[in-house]
């Protein structure tokens, strides 16, 4: 079992979709929500996956083509 | 033993212990060091700093490290000029630059650096790891060098070869990933958690940070123990601009210093979704893909940006995105009235302290320190330009006929 943190970042039109319940029962994955901003216009969410490391790879995968933005939650990480 | 005692969530609140992790495991929010201020104070005083060496460490008390075991390039203590010429070009009477290029490996990174790698050797690491494109692979590498430790920078692969000899050359293992900026991004977020690396950005960011207050403490030093009433700080995380700020309050809290006034104000590059927030009036900084030729700024999800606009808030400041051409103007100015050679960030920082001028942000008199972060021997390219000789015959009258088209 792996676990990943991720930033979630969700464009208006798909605040209202129900993607991390969906991930869930898609994938053999554990959903973990730990903080979230949802505003008019956008939201983001800050949540723990839980599953085997190629589940998570799948999950990610999925839900980027869902065109939710995915980033680790320490932010850009290669500096100049 | 030193004077850090705890890392705190900037989010919930909660205290963990001085370990080499940056995130709540509660609330999965940013942890930074918290220090005994108390006992700071009874050691810690004017004098004892002006009789410490000449480097950042002379400010030892109020980094985090807790022995005497420093990995030292000698960072830091760089000079702060007055800038006449280039104050005059812009209509200030008092503007002094911080000129950070001096720096062993010719960026602020090495301030960063030297506390996360001390901090990585008091932890028992013996592998130190970074990702970047430019400034930070250097300093990382150098310092590893330094202390004898193995080291591991990671690049995008399309990366110019020429962009990372400044670093290839302490010999680090090079990690060349295939793939986009978000991957490389997340595969290292990965091998940080994985591997019992001391990622300077990553599981050491808490402590890596804390050594940009050492910008803050000097520029107060140097200006005779006072603040001033601007400073100008570019950004790309937003780390540096909120430590500098760190950096003036806690000399206030030991009483070196009157309260801060400080206006503190951001400078980075156009599309910044800093700049965007403050722009809009929000604090909900939306990642974006940067686009720039200020490569040491172009971060798109900026871990500090929430950060950096409380920053602007507390402080009256302001956010300025600045676009290519006025950064390469900028450097050219900054050059060609002061004899400082800036890189990318440094044309960002004048092109913006020219805007907040015309804005009436900064007014003719106001005591205004602008950083210069980093050399333009690393970002040679944006100014190629400059280069256009004469071309003479290898006689005197040639010479004389082009001197004479000059005139
Ligand atoms: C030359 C230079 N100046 C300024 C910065 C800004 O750093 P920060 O991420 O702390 O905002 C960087 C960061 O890479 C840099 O390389
Ligand atoms: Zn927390």
């Amino acid at each position: 079992m792996a676990q990943a943190k991720f930033r979630f970042t969700f464009p208006q039109d798909l605040v209202t979709e129900p993607i991390i319940y969906n991930l869930g029962r898609n994938f053999e994955l554990i959903t973990n929500i730990r903080r979230a901003n949802v505003t008019d216009d956008q939201g983001w969410v800050i949540l723990e996956l839980e599953g085997d490391q190629d589940e998570i790879e799948r999950g990610i995968a999925w839900v980027t083509e869902n065109k939710v933005r995915v980033d680790p939650i320490s932010g850009d990480v290669i500096e100049g | 033993m030193g004077y850090a005692s705890v890392l705190q969530c900037k989010e919930c609140g909660r205290e963990y212990p001085l370990e080499p992790t940056n995130v709540c495991e509660f609330c999965f929010g940013p942890l930074e060091v918290q220090y005994d201020y108390k006992n700071i104070a009874k050691v810690m005083t004017k004098e004892s700093i002006q009789n410490g060496p000449n480097s950042m460490w002379r400010y030892k008390e109020l980094l985090p490290v807790a022995g005497d075991d420093i990995v030292n390039i000698n960072s830091g203590f760089t000079p702060l000029i007055k800038a006449n010429r280039l104050g005059e070009e812009l209509g200030l009477t008092n503007l002094y630059l911080k000129n950070d290029c001096v720096n062993p490996t010719h960026s602020f990174k090495d301030r960063v650096v030297t506390v996360a790698a001390t901090k990585a050797k008091e932890f028992g690491f013996d592998t130190i790891a970074c990702a970047s494109t430019g400034n930070l692979a250097g300093s990382v590498a150098a310092h590893a060098a330094r202390a004898g430790m193995r080291c591991f920078v990671f690049i995008p692969a399309d990366l110019e070869t020429g962009k990372i000899i400044g670093a290839a050359v302490y010999g680090p293992t090079l990690v060349a990933v295939k793939g986009s900026y978000d991957e490389v991004n997340r595969l290292c977020s990965e091998v940080a958690d994985r591997h019992g690396w001391a990622f300077v950005n990553i599981n050491i960011r808490p402590y890596y940070s804390e050594g940009s207050k050492s910008l803050g403490y000097e520029v107060v030093e140097q200006l005779g123990w006072k603040t001033p009433v601007h400073a100008v700080v570019p950004a790309a995380s937003g780390s540096l601009y909120t430590k500098i700020w760190k950096g003036f309050k806690e000399f206030n809290q030991l009483g070196f210093i009157d309260t801060p006034t400080t206006q503190m104000h951001l400078a980075t590059y156009t599309g910044s979704p800093i700049v965007t927030a403050y722009d809009e009036g929000t604090k909900d900084v939306r990642p974006v893909k940067p686009k720039t030729i200020a490569k040491s700024l172009a971060i798109g999800n900026p871990a500090d940006g929430y950060y950096a606009l409380n920053t602007i808030e507390e402080t009256q400041g302001s956010a300025t995105a600045v676009s290519d051409e006025e950064v390469v103007d900028g450097m050219l100015l900054l050059a060609q009235t002061e004899g400082i050679f800036g890189e990318t960030a440094g044309g960002v920082t004048i092109a913006s302290l020219k805007r907040l001028v015309k804005q009436g942000k900064i007014n003719q008199d106001d005591l205004t320190v602008a950083y210069i972060t980093g050399s333009g021997l690393k970002t040679q390219e944006a100014v190629e330009k400059v280069v256009q000789p004469l071309h003479v015959e290898p006689t005197l009258n040639s010479f004389e006929d082009a001197l004479k088209a000059t005139r």
